[in-house]
C-alpha cells in the first residue's frame, strides 16, 4: 500500500476521534502502520476538532501537511470549509451537510452563510460529494451514529486505501456490542446514499 | 508481540508497566491524564495505582516509595511540576533507590494550558536528566529505558513528552512480557534526611553526575548522528525531528543531522562528532532555546567557530506549536532550496467556534444565578482552573480573572483589600478545592475578609475527563474510601456562613447568591449538582408554537443546543440535556419538556 492521507474535521462531540481511529485500526488489520493526531482537551467542549489519519506513515510526522491530504472527511459545513487547505489538489473531500451553529454565529457575532460555504468548497476540491448525514444517520436511529454514516461515504467513494469489508469489520470490532447492528446499518445508509449520488453524476 | 494502535500517553503507561512499575502517581492535566488512567485500566493487580490530591502530593508519595526500592513513576502536566517543585528540588539532591520517573507533559501551542513553559529548564534547573521523544513509538522505548536510567544513577528522571506525543497514535509492537521488579522495602539510613551538610555533600555529588549522565547519553540510540561530508547542520529534538526528517525527504536535502534524544544533559562527545566540520547548524526544537543553548555552550567551551543558529538568532520562534510548514520553509531557507509556494486562496469568513460550557452544565445555571443576583452591583468575579473557566464567554462573561490553580479564592481576598467597596465571588470546583483551594479559605478566615467563594460541585474532575477526587471517594484501585464532605471541611476552616444549594432550582439559587453576598466576612456557597456526563437526560426539551423569537434564551445563556436556524429559535434535541435553565430565561413561557424515552 502506498501513503495514504485522510484529514476529518469537524465539531467536539461529532465523533471524530472515534471515526480516525476506526480507519487507522481498518489500516493495520491490512498490515500498515498507521499514525493519527487529534485535538483533545478544552477545544473538544464545541469548538474545532480536527483529526489526521496517516497511513504507511512511519517516516512521517503525525500531522498532515498543508495540501497534503488526499481525502477529507468534513462533519459539518464550516468544517470542511476551514480544512481544505490541507486538501491535495488530486483529493477528494466528502462533507457533511449538516450546520452546526456556534452560540457565537446565534449572537451575530460571528458570520454563517450557507452558500457562501458551499461555492467555496466547491470551487476549492474538483471531486467533492455532499451527504446529508445528519438525516441518514437519524434514519438508521440515532443522530450520534453520523460518524459511521459517513465512513461509509468515504468508502463508496473508493479511493479508501482498503475494501469495504475491512472497515465494516473494524466498525464491528471497536464499537460497543450494542451499538454493532446500529452501526452497520449507518455504514451501509452511507454507503448506498454515496453509491447513488455518483450514479446520478 | 501484537501491532496495536496506540496514544503516545497509552504507550508511556504500557511501557511501564512491561518496565516493572510497582507504584504510580498523579494529578490529572491535559496532555498527560491519559498515561496515569492507561496504567489503571491494564493493572495486572499488583501495581498501585492512586489520584493523589494534588502534584505535590504525588510526587511526594512516589518519592517515598522509590526510597523503599519501588519503580515508581508520578505525572502530571508542565504546570503541575510547579506545584511539584518543592519537594522536586530536594529530592535531586537525596536521590532514589528505585527507578523513579516524573513524567511531565509539555503543551506548545498552548491547547490547554496558562502557560508555554518548557519542562527541560527544570530538568537542567535541578540537575536531572530529562528524555525528549520524538514520538509514541519512542516514548514507549524511553520510558522503559528511563527507570533502568534512574537506578543506574540513584536518580529521578524526567521523561517529557509534548501535546503532538501524548495524543498522538502510532502503530508499536508490544511485547506482554512483563520485567518483575523486586520491592526491598525501607532501609533506614541518614541518607534519607536533607540537612546542610548533607546538602553540600550531595551538591558536588550531583554536579560530578552531570559528566557521568552525559557519557552514557553519548552511548544510547536515542541520540544519533547521521550523515557526513557537508557544511551544514542541523540539531532536532522532540517532535520537531519528526518534522525535520519529513522536510529533508520533500526538499531532497543532505545535511548532517543530529537526534537530540536527551536534550539535558547534552551528549557532549557525541555533539563534539556532529559538530565536527560544520560551519553552520540549525536547531529546531519547540518552546525554550535549551538544546540551541547547551550546543552554543558547548562551542564556546571547545572554542570551535560553527555558527549555532535558532531561536536567539531570530532564525525560529520561540512562541507556539512547531508545524512541518514552518520547519520546512525554515530548512528550505537555510539550505538556500526553492520550494513551490502554496496558492493561498480566499477563505469566507467562517465562523468562531470557542470552546464553550456543554449543553445542560450546571456551571451555566451557577453562573447565571450569580449574574442575575449581582445585578445593578459593583461586583468582580475571579475564577480558576477547570470547565468553569469557560464561563468567560460571551454572553455569561463571568470570569473577570483566572491565573493559576486555586488562586481565585486568595487573588479574590487580594482585589477585595485594594478595592473593599465592590462585591468579590470566587468561583471554584470541587477537585480544584482540594488540590489548593482550601489553604485560600483557611486565609480569609484567619484574616477576616469579607469575600464569597462559590464552589461549583459536579462530583468530578470533568476536563480532564471524569477523574474521581476525595470528594467522589473513588480510586483508582476500584476501592470506596471515605467521601470528604466539602461542607464539613468549608465548617472545619472556621467560615462563618455556609450554604448547600441547587444551581438548577433558579430562584432559590438566586437569593442563596444574595444572602451569602450580604454576609459580612467569608462565606461559602456549594452548589451542587452533577455533571452531565455522569447521567442521561431525564427530559429533553423543544420549543413551543408561541415563541416570538425574542433570542432571549440564546442572549442570556448561550447554551450551544439552542440556535437560530432560517429565522426561528431551535433547540438541537441530540444536545439538550433538559437542564431547563433556558424555561427559566424565556418570558413567553415558550419552552416545554418532554420525557425522555
Amino acid at each position: 500500500m502506498s501513503k495514504f492521507d485522510i484529514l476529518i474535521s469537524g465539531v467536539g462531540g461529532q465523533g471524530t476521534v472515534l471515526a480516525s481511529r476506526l480507519i487507522a485500526a481498518a489500516a493495520i488489520n491490512q498490515g500498515c502502520f498507521a499514525r493519527t493526531a487529534e485535538t483533545i482537551g478544552m477545544s473538544q467542549r464545541g469548538g474545532c476538532v480536527v483529526s489526521h489519519v496517516r497511513i504507511d506513515s512511519e517516516k512521517s510526522g503525525s500531522v498532515i501537511p498543508l495540501g497534503g491530504a488526499d481525502m477529507i472527511i468534513a462533519f459539518e459545513l464550516a468544517e470542511a470549509a476551514r480544512s481544505i487547505p490541507r486538501l491535495s489538489k488530486k483529493g477528494c473531500c466528502i462533507v457533511n451537510t449538516q450546520v452546526i451553529k456556534p452560540v457565537s454565529a446565534s449572537l451575530g457575532n460571528s458570520h454563517y452563510d450557507n452558500e457562501e460555504i458551499i461555492k467555496y468548497i466547491k470551487d476549492n476540491s474538483h471531486d467533492v460529494y455532499f451527504v446529508d448525514g445528519y438525516s441518514l444517520a437519524e434514519k438508521a436511529g440515532n443522530v450520534k451514529a453520523v460518524n459511521v454514516v459517513l465512513l461509509g461515504a468515504a468508502t463508496a467513494v473508493g479511493k479508501m486505501p482498503f475494501t469495504r469489508e475491512i472497515i465494516l469489520d473494524a466498525i464491528i470490532e471497536n464499537v460497543p456490542r450494542k451499538f454493532r447492528e446500529l452501526n452497520q446499518k449507518a455504514f451501509e445508509m452511507g454507503y448506498a446514499a454515496t453509491v447513488e449520488l455518483i450514479q446520478k453524476a | 508481540m501484537s501491532k496495536k494502535l496506540l496514544m503516545g500517553n497509552e504507550a508511556i503507561a504500557l511501557g511501564a508497566i512491561r518496565a516493572g512499575v510497582n507504584i504510580v502517581t498523579g494529578y490529572p492535566g491535559t496532555p498527560s491524564t491519559e498515561v496515569l488512567e492507561t496504567v489503571a485500566r491494564n493493572n495486572p493487580g499488583d501495581i498501585y495505582v492512586e489520584w493523589s490530591v494534588n502534584e505535590k502530593s504525588a510526587m511526594e508519595v512516589a518519592a517515598g516509595a522509590a526510597y523503599s526500592g519501588a519503580r515508581t513513576m508520578v505525572t502530571m502536566k508542565q504546570v503541575g511540576l510547579n506545584v511539584a517543585s518543592d519537594p522536586l528540588m530536594s529530592l535531586a539532591y537525596i536521590g532514589v533507590k528505585g527507578g523513579m520517573v516524573v513524567l511531565v507533559a509539555d503543551d506548545p501551542g498552548p491547547f490547554s494550558s496558562q502557560t508555554e513553559q518548557d519542562t527541560r529548564h527544570f530538568a537542567r534547573y535541578s540537575n536531572l536528566p530529562v528524555l525528549d521523544p520524538s514520538s509514541p513509538e519512542e516514548a514507549y522505548e524511553m520510558i522503559q529505558y528511563a527507570f533502568e536510567l534512574s537506578e543506574m544513577v540513584e536518580l529521578p528522571v524526567f521523561l517529557r513528552p509534548t501535546t503532538r506525543v501524548c495524543h498522538s497514535c502510532a502503530t508499536i509492537d508490544i511485547d506482554e512480557k512483563r520485567l518483575y521488579h523486586k520491592v526491598e522495602g525501607f532501609v533506614k539510613d541518614p541518607r534519607w534526611v536533607i540537612f546542610p551538610s548533607l546538602a553540600y555533600k550531595k551538591h558536588i555529588h550531583i554536579e560530578l553526575l552531570q559528566h557521568k549522565l552525559s557519557d552514557i547519553f553519548s552511548g544510547i540510540s536515542f541520540n544519533k548522528v547521521e550523515g557526513k561530508d557537508v557544511k551544514l547542520g542541523v540539531a532536532a529534538s522532540g517532535v520537531a525531528y519528526s518534522y525535520v526528517v519529513e522536510a529533508l525527504e520533500k526538499l531532497n536535502a543532505n545535511v548532517k543531522l543530529f537526534k537530540v534524544g536527551t536534550p539535558y544533559p547534552l551528549p557532549k562527545e557525541m555533539a563534539e562528532v556532529f559538530l565536527n566540520g560544520l560551519d553552520e547548524v540549525l536547531v529546531f526544537e519547540e518552546l525554550d532555546p535549551v538544546v540551541e543553548e547547551e550546543i552554543t555552550m558547548l562551542c564556546a567551551s571547545k572554542q570551535l567557530d560553527t555558527r549555532i543558529l535558532g531561536k536567539k538568532t531570530g532564525h525560529l520562534p520561540f512562541a507556539g506549536e512547531y508545524t512541518f510548514e514552518l520547519v520546512c520553509e525554515a530548512l528550505a531557507k537555510y539550505l538556500n532550496i526553492e520550494t513551490e509556494k502554496i496558492e493561498n486562496t480566499t477563505t469566507p469568513e467562517l465562523p468562531v467556534r470557542q470552546p464553550v460550557l456543554c449543553a445542560g452544565c450546571p456551571h451555566r445555571a451557577s453562573f447565571y444565578a450569580v449574574k442575575m443576583a449581582m445585578k445593578g452591583q459593583k461586583a468582580v468575579f475571579t475564577g480558576d482552573i477547570g470547565c468553569y473557566t469557560l464561563g468567560n464567554a460571551k454572553p455569561l462573561d463571568m470570569v473577570d480573572t483566572c491565573l493559576c490553580m486555586g488562586a481565585g479564592i486568595t487573588v479574590a481576598q487580594g482585589i477585595k483589600r485594594a478595592q473593599p467597596e465592590a462585591k468579590h465571588i470566587a468561583f471554584i470546583g470541587d477537585s480544584t478545592f482540594f488540590h489548593t483551594g482550601i489553604p485560600g479559605i483557611i486565609n480569609a478566615v484567619y484574616n477576616n475578609t469579607d469575600i464569597t467563594v462559590v464552589i461549583l460541585d459536579n462530583s468530578t474532575t470533568a476536563m480532564t475527563g471524569h477523574q474521581p477526587h476525595p470528594g467522589t471517594g473513588k480510586t483508582m484501585m476500584n476501592n470506596i474510601s471515605e467521601k470528604i464532605d466539602i461542607y464539613g471541611m468549608v465548617k472545619a476552616c472556621g467560615v462563618g456562613h455556609i450554604v448547600k444549594g441547587d444551581p438548577l432550582d433558579f430562584s432559590s439559587a438566586v437569593e442563596i447568591i444574595k444572602k451569602a453576598a450580604e454576609y459580612k466576612g467569608p462565606s461559602v456557597v456549594i452548589f451542587e449538582a452533577p455533571c452531565i456526563a455522569l447521567f442521561k437526560p431525564p427530559v429533553k426539551y423543544t420549543v413551543k408554537k408561541n415563541c416570538k423569537n425574542c433570542k432571549k434564551c440564546i442572549t442570556d445563556i448561550g447554551c450551544p443546543a439552542i440556535s437560530f436556524i432560517d429565522g426561528k429559535v431551535s433547540i438541537e434535541p441530540s444536545l439538550c440535556y433538559g437542564c431547563g435553565l433556558c424555561t427559566n430565561v424565556c418570558p413567553f413561557n415558550a419552552i416545554g419538556g418532554e420525557e425522555n424515552e
